[in-house]
């Protein structure tokens, strides 16, 4: 996902994505939402539309307010009583299906029981109320969000009650509203459902006050997720599974290499394929090309796939070979480069204690469960595509590129997702692009049908977008009470967002800052950063929690190591650096460290503690871990987490985010956990050769909130990067070495 | 060919070395089983052949000729009962995140609690060893093993 954004450079990047794409997103004319939210299938038949003021036919249209702050394209009551919630995000797995609904129910007062929720489009309401386009990102949806889902449910509430006061004839000061409905001062009652349609009619206020926190009845509640049922019952509708008249499915035969293009085709073989309609040359990414099979099913498509004779031109692109890749960035850790920071490194000569370390961290693929996939219809006037987006806008003004439209002339509509983790937010859309791309051509070949394309989990594996493989090194001078003196830092890898829409205010003298987030902060140490940014065909991306996933685990480690050094309790160690300053540090961490019963329990023979604390996306997480060594293999026995998002909208989703977060930084730890090349060839292709945790890996779990009214900040991704240098830390402590490399180096029995 | 999905006979049109993963979601359109890596890594397709559970990617429909085939869709429908109590305990413990492998997960645990003697409580160590050929990116497994033994309790 993307990594935090500096805000002071974020009207300078919107304005170049605006200009890049013109329009990004699809300004629907207001009026005709219902309409053609209508027409896309889904059943909104019975809601009538909680309207804007030019609606009703004031001739005014709602003073200052965005589409973004307009209910009718977020809210829609039904005459029963049904609230019906757009989300302006994509639902993935983090919760935001229920949440956002839970922000906006609270302010409106609905019945709770009542409320439901679905995804949008790429419709200009549907944007990041702070960054003007459609992203699901970056840990961002409830901290952007809250304020704005808050106030459309409010600015609802205030047209139902406006519709009663009206059909009442009394002030509307004298009405209250209460779970779904707005009582009168003689004790009469209208449910939102009858009021619905005349609250069409009200203008739609500009000013609104908003509940006193401390009067929430929906927000802080452990509540249900709203897709519980349908994803427990096979129910749930996920872009893979979009099934249109007459749709056909698209499988694509990638070059082996990245980057490569054809030499030579023979598709007889594929052409003769039952089931198989047509055979198709098409661009890929990165100035690639491959061959698209598109047939009646997925199925009959790999079959035709398989049956492809080619030769590929890799004469002309680089191959990647990860070995060579660590040779030569350890020759480039050794050059001088751009510094992040640069404190003076004259103490490292005279410091009584001196530490050095090299880290390796390899690629990682997303290996989302859902593999990717996006479904293009060409129609009279334009384009409509179903694709589990992270990005609706910038996808849809992809496509526009693609197929010759004005980015107005498609339509996005944003598909339930089988997890993400920043891959379907691609700096290409490559999804989307090769998918238009295939429906372009079919189209050429005479085929009038919708085409799914659908990557198989090879494809998926294999196709690039990696966390970038990183190379750390690290000289500290220290004293004997842990005091660093001095701390001389390289780090190596490729750029995520050079070449994205993001480079501009990412890339700063030479330097990406998604790859040196989480280094030095939030602790007061005299650091020398250096950073090399290696150029290589191999694509990289944004991956959860981002630099945090590599930068955390080393600084986390080696804190860790000096405590150890100079015989100090890591708990103690780093407290005493936060000092009185970083209180979300301290208080979470002193919740994890006293829920753990960390230095008062004993553990069980041969088991030590680990712990970790680490800020990314304005949350703060802190693990305490017990673990041990099995037969050589390090086992992660039970995690104490103590969390700070300020105010947690749904607990329970906070729970899971954490838990889920965990697991992934638990399966960077495993040993197979690592996307490695040779010889331009990606070496791992599906889950045999790319380990990810199993439930067998898995720990107990203690998730512990710290109590807090601040506006709530992001969970998606926080809980990721203290993970593993807890587990590591545990582990060191046990074998007295550290541990440098993920995934974990396991010592063989012997 | 005919096959017998959810007590119901279809007779389709395929090439019998047609995975039945692909026969149910393309060609029945029982979109509910789930394609994750297509190689029996995941567990996301699997469904029950003759009360068993297995990984509907990999067998092709001429193995599945004549047997009684069961998916998520069936199995949770409220029909049966220990389908109904692993659904129950699903959504009680919000188990699913992003449900993606949620259909796989559950016929995994059904097929599980079928195979004990009735009432039979499986250990914490049968849960894990019946549940990890499933894979689940959110992390959602430890609400798993809690559903799985809550459902299980249910049953006794
Ligand atoms: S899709 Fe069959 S096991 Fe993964
Ligand atoms: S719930 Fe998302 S993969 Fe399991």
């Amino acid at each position: 996902m993307l990594s935090n954004i500096d805000y002071s450079e974020l009207p300078r990047a919107l304005q170049h994505m605006m200009e890049r794409d013109q329009t990004a997103t699809k300004p629907l004319p207001r009026r005709s939402f219902l309409k053609l939210a209508g027409a896309t299938g889904l059943a909104l038949g019975a809601f009538p539309h909680i309207a804007m003021a030019e609606a009703a036919g004031s001739g005014k249209a709602a003073g200052a307010l965005k589409p973004t702050q307009q209910p009718s394209a977020f809210v829609q009551i039904a005459g029963n009583g049904e609230v019906m919630v757009t989300i302006n995000r994509l639902e993935f797995g983090q919760g935001v299906h229920t949440a956002l609904p839970m922000i906006l129910a609270e302010e409106l007062d609905a019945d709770w029981s009542l409320v439901r929720s679905r995804h949008g489009t790429n419709d200009a309401a549907y944007v990041d109320p702070l960054f003007g386009i459609h992203l699901t990102g970056g840990s961002h949806s409830i901290k952007n969000s809250f304020a704005q889902y808050r106030e459309l449910g409010a600015r609802a509430r205030a047209m139902l009650i406006g519709a009663a006061a009206a059909r009442w004839k009394v002030n509307v000061a004298t009405l209250r509203t209460q779970a779904g409905t707005v009582l009168g001062p003689d004790g009469r009652k209208l449910g939102y459902g009858e009021l619905a349609a005349a609250a069409m009619a009200q203008p739609v206020p500009e000013k609104i006050t908003l509940k006193d926190p401390k009067d929430f009845r929906i927000i802080g509640r452990p509540t249900p997720r709203l897709d519980a049922r349908a994803k427990s019952s096979g129910l749930q509708d996920f872009g893979i599974d979009m099934r249109l008249p007459g749709q056909l499915t698209a499988v694509v035969a990638r070059p082996p290499v990245f980057g490569a293009r054809l030499a030579s085709v023979d598709d007889s073989a594929a052409r003769a394929v039952k089931g198989v309609k047509a055979v198709l040359r098409v661009p890929l990414d990165g100035g690639a090309e491959g061959i698209a099979v598109v047939a009646d099913g997925y199925w009959q498509a790999t079959q035709g796939r398989d049956a492809l004779k080619l030769n590929w031109d890799t004469a002309k692109v680089e191959k990647v070979d990860s070995e060579r890749q660590l040779a030569q960035y350890r020759e480039l850790a050794g050059r001088p480069g751009p510094h992040k920071f640069d404190a003076d490194m004259a103490p490292l000569a005279t410091a009584p204690l001196q530490l050095d370390a090299e880290f390796v961290f390899p690629y990682l693929a997303h290996a989302a469960m859902e593999p990717l996939n996006c479904t293009v219809a060409l129609t009279e006037g334009g384009a409509e595509l179903w694709v589990g987006s992270q990005c609706a806008g910038l996808d849809a003004g992809a496509a526009a590129r693609v197929l010759n439209l004005k980015p107005e002339q498609v339509t996005v509509n944003v598909q339930m997702a089988g997890g993400g983790f920043g891959r379907r937010f691609s700096s290409t859309s490559d999804t989307v692009v090769e998918a238009c791309e295939i429906a372009k051509a079919a189209h050429a070949a005479g085929l009038n049908a919708p085409v799914r394309t659908l990557w198989s989990r090879e494809d998926d594996m294999r196709g690039g977008f990696y966390r970038p493989m990183h190379l750390h090194r690290a000289r500290i001078g220290f004293d004997e009470r842990g005091n660093v003196l001095a701390w001389d830092h390289v780090i190596v890898g490729q750029s995520i967002t050079t070449g994205s829409v993001f480079e501009q205010f990412q890339v700063k003298n030479g330097i990406d800052g998604t790859a040196t987030e989480g280094m030095r902060d939030p602790y007061p140490l005299p650091m020398r950063l250096t950073v090399h940014h290696p150029k290589l065909n191999v694509p990289v991306l944004w991956w959860r929690s981002v630099g945090s996933t590599h930068t955390a685990f080393v600084m986390e480690t080696l804190l860790d190591e000096i405590a150890r050094a100079t015989e100090q309790d890591p708990v103690a160690y780093r407290m005493r650096m936060f000092g009185d300053k970083h209180a979300r540090h301290r208080d979470a961490l002193q919740l994890a460290v006293d829920e753990s019963g960390y230095g008062k329990t004993r553990l069980a023979e041969g088991r030590a503690w680990g712990v970790a604390v680490h800020e990314s996306f304005d949350s703060v997480v802190a693990y305490v871990v017990e673990a041990s060594v099995k037969d050589g293999r390090p086992v992660l026995h039970r995690v104490t987490a103590g969390v700070h998002c300020n105010l947690a909208v749904n607990p329970r989703t906070v729970e899971a985010q954490v838990q889920g977060a965990a697991v992934t930084g638990l399966s960077m730890c495993l040993p197979g956990s690592a996307i490695t090349l040779r010889d331009g060839v990606v070496e791992q292709s599906n889950f045999d050769g790319y380990t990810v945790a199993r439930i067998t890996d898995i720990p107990e779990f203690d998730v512990h909130i710290v109590p807090s009214a601040e506006p709530p900040t992001g969970m998606g991704e926080p809980g990721l990067p203290p993970l593993a240098p807890a587990f590591a830390n545990a582990i060191a402590r046990l074998t007295d070495k550290p541990l440098r490399q993920l995934p974990f180096k396991i010592e063989s029995k012997s | 060919m005919k096959l017998v999905v959810n007590d119901r006979e279809v007779t389709i049109d395929a090439d019998p070395a047609m995975p039945l993963l692909w026969a149910l979601r393309d060609v029945i359109g029982l979109t509910g089983t789930k394609f994750g890596c297509g190689a029996a890594q995941c567990g996301a397709c699997t469904v029950h052949m003759d009360g068993e559970a297995i990984r509907s990617c990999i067998t092709p429909i001429s193995d599945a000729e004549g047997k009684k085939l069961t998916t998520i869709d069936a199995a949770t429908d409220g029909t049966d009962r220990i389908g109904a109590a692993v659904h129950a305990a699903w959504v009680k413990h919000d188990v699913a995140q992003c449900g993606y492998c949620q259909s796989g997960q559950i016929m995994s645990a059904i097929a599980l609690l079928k195979s004990l003697p009735a009432g039979q409580q499986p250990t914490a160590d049968k849960i894990d060893e019946a549940m990890a050929g499933n894979i689940c990116r959110c992390g959602t497994y430890a609400r798993i093993r809690t559903a799985v033994a809550d459902a299980a309790r249910t049953l006794a």
